[in-house]
């Protein structure tokens, strides 16, 4: 669909206050993403949060965060301290004018600064005020301390991943705020459609732990079903994973139903080609039973398709696969990502101008292509209280000394 | 008299199967939209397999798995490639104000229903296709399953131990991840057509979509040129860090000590042993430094606790823990029973089921789980006579046509 009707934002006229940390961070980049006009509101000097590596070029410095810049690129960004009165009352005004409020501070802060839903909600009935919190905002969980590890145990993916022998693993990408981030989005949105209909906003309350949870689908229910848990590692009774020339592929083979059959087919046809399909190349797959097939049978099979696998390339196995329509993916580092064909078909990478680092950036795109809306970054993450001046005295209508004072006593 | 919901009124006619693209529709449906999906005895959905494959009912409507995916929906069973059968789908597609498919790309053009062909029937129709890598490229008709595409995605590499083979993060990552973007998508899209009169077409890869979640180590690779290594539990920042061996079989908790108040904090907890004023564990980077002969040492202060009773002391002075949840810890979890994370619905052969709500909270318009995933062709007759208006004959047509499919049409009936 590379041509588009028109590009017009979709959330494009309504603005966003982003008072979340890095755990509600995501939630507000979906929205910047779909052309909401998104203001992320930092401390005074900064998001704490900024100082999380990697760095670009390795600098740690606030603004060469990268998880950072991901997260918070097509928001602009001013600097508040909410918790100073004057702080409140700009935040106050900023609220008239604002259709969402993202927030991430543990449940009672806002109210506590008196800007809790209540009081937002009674300057603004139609906002969407959206609070992301580890455990959501009561339970006997709700003042848990966490960050990601903490949450992808308590969400129970954690107890799927890794070695049977060793202990459970989380991602290296840290993946809990992804969730959080993107749960959020999807709630803020059935909200923001209601409000489009009626006028009446709401509270949305969002547990990190339940966002992670949905990974795990089946896990409750397999519970109050089988009385079972599931171990990691064994998931699986054939093999996934092997080493192939230059790296590792994932595929396996003789699964039941019709896809199988067919890539089971389409790999060992080719393995035969080679010389390299042993006996199974005499296995009738059409009627190929898996759950009749002995331990040794597996284990043979894995080591037919092991030696094969290591005479050639990822990409040769790949792009095998794909012309012979068997099932087997790359296991892609970063540069794979990087070099992939089909992304860069798709323009899938989005380059990022940025001026104050004399530097073009490119980042991960879109989640999907809308025929009528770019659905992507529209602006860099802002520098630390870039647009202060943009939305305080042009926007906000307060004057050049209003502004003044406030820097001066430390609120902005 | 109960509030509206928030999509009552929309009508989504829904031909996709499997994981990702069932649960986005099924996220409308829970805010009240009217999703019909379409399924055939021909190919059943997989998930309706996923039951048996759990070791538990070989029946076609025997799949928690199925139900849970499909919640509030109304399930009709027709064959697309009759002609009686694309008949009633483009009758269907006239109704709806969404269609979404997820067949591989340029199949669903064959049964005379993609996008443009829709378009004709209906102009300002809002249409999804999920796949795995898109619509158009060199990979789009590639084939594969969802662990591919998280392997794809890069979520095998970063998984696991730097000195053994990954592990991944098993099952299909990216259908956790798509379904949610497609919503945000679509609300979006009936707005801007609420606003405009103009319908839109959404092209969702999932390989793109897992992409969007292995940020950083894109940015990592391209401005530094690192390739980011699994690490096992290992984090930059913080030492100790981990899941840590706690009494009890394979049971497990997860810490997090990143800051020196953290720090003092643990070793509070655990009694201040002599060794926590060893200079190797002095400062964070000493920590970090000496990593490998600390997590030890803590392993053997968890070791004696129960998983639970680690989390619960650790978090008594604010150090970050969690136990490593199983499906049974998960079950008894008394915060996710405090939101009734979970809602319990009838379900025809398996008594109740358990159904997963979504992990937010609406205020004023909540979801609301009032069916558990149709039967196959549970609601033909209602489908077929009141919504498109079918007569008798033109049903006993169908059925006799092989439009609308039986049990007698599953693979292995004849």
């Amino acid at each position: 669909m590379k041509q588009r009707v028109d590009t017009e934002p979709l959330l494009g006229s309504h603005r966003v206050l982003d008072l979340t940390d890095e755990k509600g961070w995501f939630c507000g980049k979906i929205l910047g993403d779909l052309g909401a006009d998104v203001i992320k509101v930092e401390k005074p000097g900064g998001d704490p949060a900024r100082t999380t590596g990697p760095f670009y070029h390795d600098v740690p410095h606030p603004e060469r965060s990268l998880p950072w810049m991901y997260c918070n690129s097509s928001k602009r960004g001013i600097t508040l301290d909410i918790e100073a009165t004057a702080g409140r009352d700009v935040l106050r005004s900023l609220v008239r004018s604002a259709d969402f409020l993202i927030e991430s501070f543990s449940p009672g802060y806002m109210e506590g600064i008196g800007m809790g839903y209540e009081a937002v909600g009674a300057v603004n009935p139609g906002i969407v005020f959206t609070s992301v919190t580890p455990f959501g905002q009561s339970g006997p969980y709700k003042d848990y301390e966490v960050s990601d590890i903490v949450l992808w145990a308590m969400g129970g993916v954690m107890a799927t991943c890794g070695d049977k022998d060793r202990a459970p693993v989380r991602c290296s990408v840290p993946q809990a705020y992804y969730f959080a981030g993107l749960q959020a989005a999807t709630g803020s949105m059935v909200a923001h459609y209601h409000r489009q209909l009626t006028g009446e906003g709401q509270y949305v309350d969002v547990s990190i732990q339940e966002s992670v949870l949905l990974n795990v689908p089946n896990s409750v229910m397999t519970w109050d079903t089988f009385q079972r848990n599931t171990i990691r590692s064994e998931g699986m009774r054939v093999r996934m994973l092997y080493p192939c020339k230059d790296g590792r592929v994932v595929c396996s083979i003789g699964g039941a139903g019709v896809g199988w059959t067919q890539s089971t087919i389409a790999l060992t046809n080719w393995m035969a080609e080679e010389g390299m399909a042993e006996e199974l190349a005499d296995i009738d797959w059409h009627n190929f039973n898996p759950g009749a097939a002995t331990p040794e049978q597996v284990q043979r099979a894995e080591e037919i398709l092991g030696a094969f696998f290591l005479t050639r390339t990822k990409q040769e196995l790949y792009e095998a696969a794909v012309q012979r329509g068997f099932s087997l993916a790359p296991s892609s580092t970063p540069k794979d990502l990087r070099e992939d064909v089909q992304l860069a078909a798709r323009d899938f990478y989005i380059e990022v101008e940025h001026p104050e680092l004399g530097d073009t950036v490119t980042y991960a795109g879109a989640p999907l292509q809308m025929s009528h809306h770019h659905w992507g970054i529209h602006r860099r993450a802002p520098l630390i209280g870039e647009h202060n001046e943009e939305v305080y005295q042009t926007e906000l209508g307060l004057l050049p000394e209003e502004v003044a004072a406030l820097r001066r006593d430390g609120v902005i | 008299m109960e509030k509206k919901q928030v999509f009552e009124g929309v009508k989504v006619a829904d031909f996709t199967w499997s994981i990702a693209g069932p649960m986005a529709t099924r996220e409308l449906a829970e805010h009240g939209a009217t999703v019909i999906r379409v399924e055939s005895h021909k190919y059943p959905c997989p998930m309706r397999r996923a039951g048996s494959m759990l070791g538990r009912s070989a029946s076609i409507n025997g799949s928690f798995v199925f139900a849970n995916f499909n919640t509030n929906k109304l399930g009709i069973s027709l064959d697309l490639s009759k002609p009686k059968g694309q008949e009633a789908a483009r009758r269907l597609v006239k109704w709806a104000d969404i269609v979404g498919e997820s067949f591989g790309p340029g199949v669903i053009a064959r049964f005379g229903l993609d996008y443009e062909s829709v378009r004709k029937i209906k102009p300002d129709i809002i249409y999804f296709s999920t796949s795995l890598q898109g619509q158009y490229g060199p990979h789009s008709r590639y084939q594969a399953w969802g662990w591919q595409a998280a392997s794809l995605a890069g979520f095998y590499e970063t998984v696991g131990w730097p000195d053994r083979l990954p592990t991944g993060i098993p099952g299909a990552y990216t259908d956790q991840i798509a379904p949610y973007y497609t919503v945000c998508a679509l609300i979006a899209a009936l707005d801007y057509r609420r606003r405009t009169g103009k319908g839109m077409y959404l092209d969702q890869a999932q390989f793109e979509v897992g992409v969007t979640f292995a940020e950083p180590s894109l940015l990592d690779y391209g401005v530094n040129g690192r390739i980011l290594k699994r690490r096992g539990n290992r984090d930059p920042y913080a030492a100790p860090h981990g899941s840590y061996r706690c009494q009890g079989d394979d049971s497990w908790c997860a810490i997090a000590v990143a800051t020196d108040n953290d720090w003092e904090a643990f070793c509070e907890v655990i009694g201040n042993p002599a060794w926590t004023r060893d200079q190797r564990f002095a400062s964070p980077a000493a920590r970090k430094e000496n990593e490998n002969q600390l997590d030890r040492l803590v392993e053997e202060w968890t070791v004696r606790h129960s998983a639970p009773d680690v989390m619960r002391m650790m978090q008594e002075r604010g150090v970050p823990a969690g136990v490593v949840q199983k499906n049974e810890d998960l079950f008894n979890d008394p915060q996710l029973r405090h939101r009734d994370s979970h809602e319990r619905l009838n379900h025809p052969e398996l008594g109740t089921v358990l159904h997963q709500r979504p992990a937010y909270r609406l205020s004023r318009t909540p979801c609301r789980l009032t069916s558990t995933g149709p039967n196959l062709g549970e609601h033909n007759e209602y489908v077929f006579k009141e919504i498109l208006g079918f007569s008798d004959d033109e049903i006993a047509d169908m059925l006799i046509e092989g439009a609308i499919t039986t049990e007698a049409d599953m693979p292995g009936a004849r």
